[in-house]
């Protein structure tokens, strides 16, 4: 194997290899706390500095994993036995069915079915008026446009958490208690997104849209051939954000609905299992499945899941 | 719910700095410390049920973490906000410390500056716009804690758990609307100081495409 050489800890200074390091003790911590651009060091130190990274790394892992590896463990092992075993550290009367029972009697595919149906409608009503309002505050001249854009980011200051009783109210006085629109109508349009969305049309040069101006091309074909192709980063990683939001809200369909069969996967996995302490490991089970959608997105679209979270962290 | 916020970046701070580096398996545990951000916060919530449940938490035994006592129930529930937030909390640092320049870090290097004086003279005002934005984002979940209250501890001990939101939300139905109105006014003031922050910070230093 290529690796067996001592590696310098970072590649961009072999020159300095075999330099004396003035900061030789200070070197030697930090390959416990870990620290970019260390100087590298001789073979043997840096073959342990090596080891020593990946025992903490390991460990780090561990604690990180741990309460999943719980989660899974008490799923599947039977409740009662699991107890009485004395809670051990390895599965106990292992149960395969459990999944099987909580789809069965706890309606686990209902919730998912509702959570799906919510998450969708978020989306694609949250792409849509974002990407048309987005359009409008960087491309078009009109009165007030300021004015309106100011209203839009100031929606900001008011999550759902702040107007819960009143929106509440609302949706009970519209009598949509218990139903998707109910569960959908606050989030159909969202000042991130516009927020977003407008920051990467505003990227595009003006000439481009003067050319296709010239090339006939009206404002929906602007947007849809051009602006969008240009801007699908950015779309992109809204669009699995919005998703992942959606998916995992908890406190507005908490209680825009008051009867089970309209609980979102969520909400739901507050009550599942929880009246038979024999039953519990069925609601252990829900809370896996609610989990296997974003597993696939967090597998799939990694890089938009990174961009989505750290825009507006990290300076380009 | 204030716990959750140094105690969360200081541990994302801490991962990500032992992931930015170049070795071999190093994506396995970048992806392992950026798994968390697949849990909801109900999710996050049974999970730490296996831990800290009173009945049938591995933990329950272990006084610090205990649901029982009013003294360590908002620690033990602050822990599964901090573990639910580490995925984003790590992916945020890592991102931005891909952003700090190798040059910079050994140039420092030739000046005679140790690791420790590197890090804070240069990474951390490096990364500090990802630092200041975790921070806000934190607060505000802090702020708007509910779904770990309900699910672990329902408000109890004796009330000691219960964040803001769950006094509005009054899953239980004991207080009047007119407090939980006020109560409602208060988070706005609370959210609207927090959010005005993230807003300035973002105009001025979002990032976006590649």
């Amino acid at each position: 194997m290529a690796t067996e050489l001592p590696q310098p800890a970072q590649s961009g200074a072999p020159l300095q290899q075999q330099a004396p390091q003035p900061t030789e003790p200070m070197a030697a911590d930090s390959s416990k706390i870990g620290e970019a651009g260390k100087a590298p060091r001789s073979g043997l130190r840096n073959a342990l500095g090596t080891a020593t990274t990946y025992l903490v790394l390991s460990a780090l892992s561990v604690i990180v994993l741990f309460p999943i590896y719980m989660l899974l463990l008490r799923a599947l092992s039977s409740p009662l036995k699991y107890i009485s075993a004395g809670q051990p550290l390895y599965p106990v009367f292992i149960e395969w069915d459990v999944f099987n029972r909580a789809f069965g009697q706890a309606s686990l595919g209902r919730s998912m079915g509702l959570s799906f149906v919510v998450t969708f409608t978020i989306v694609i009503a949250q792409l849509l008026t974002s990407v048309l309002a987005a359009y409008a505050f960087a491309f078009l001249e009109f009165p007030l446009k300021k004015l309106a854009f100011v209203l839009v980011i100031g929606t900001l200051l008011l999550p759902i958490e702040v107007t819960l009783i009143a929106n509440v109210e609302i949706i009970r006085k519209l009598q949509l208690l218990n139903s998707v629109q109910g569960l959908t109508f606050p989030f159909l349009a969202t000042a991130v997104g516009i927020f977003l969305i407008r920051q990467g049309f505003l990227g595009i040069p003006r000439d481009l849209r003067d050319a296709s101006e010239l090339d006939g091309y009206g404002h929906m074909r602007f947007l849809f051939r051009v602006a969008m192709p240009m801007s699908k980063a950015i779309i992109g990683s809204f669009v699995v954000i919005a998703f992942l939001g959606a998916w995992n809200q908890y406190v507005w369909p908490r209680f825009a609905t008051d009867r089970g069969a309209w609980q979102t996967v969520q909400v739901a996995l507050r009550t599942i299992g929880s009246e038979n302490p024999g039953e519990l490991n069925l609601g252990f089970a829900a809370a896996i499945v609610a989990s296997l959608p974003l597993l696939v997105l967090l597998i799939f679209f990694q890089r938009q899941i990174v961009r989505g979270l750290t825009a507006g962290a990290v300076k380009g | 719910m204030i716990y959750t916020v140094p105690l969360g970046l200081l541990l994302g701070v801490m991962l990500a700095i032992s992931t930015h580096r170049r070795l071999k398996g190093i994506k396995i545990f970048q992806t392992i410390f950026s798994s968390t951000v697949a849990s909801s916060v109900a999710v996050a919530s049974v999970v730490f049920i296996t831990l800290v449940n009173p009945e049938i938490g591995y933990f329950k035994n272990v006084p610090w973490l205990s649901l029982r006592d009013p003294n360590s129930a908002l620690f033990a529930v602050s822990l599964s906000s901090v573990w639910q937030n580490l995925g984003l909390t790590f992916i945020v640092v890592l991102a931005s410390l891909q952003t700090v320049p190798d040059e910079l870090i050994e140039a420092a290097t030739l000046d005679g500056y140790g690791a420790i004086r590197r890090f804070w003279r240069i990474t951390v005002p490096l990364i500090s716009p990802a630092l200041l934005f975790l921070g806000i984002v934190l607060v505000v979940n802090a702020l708007q804690a509910f779904a770990q209250i309900e699910i672990l501890t329902g408000g109890g001990p004796g009330g000691a758990t219960e964040t803001l939101l769950f006094k509005i939300a009054d899953p239980r139905g004991i207080r009047p609307l007119g407090i939980r109105a006020s109560y409602s006014l208060g988070l706005f003031v609370l959210t609207a100081v927090v959010a005005g922050a993230q807003y300035s910070i973002m105009s001025k230093r979002v990032h976006y495409g590649d």
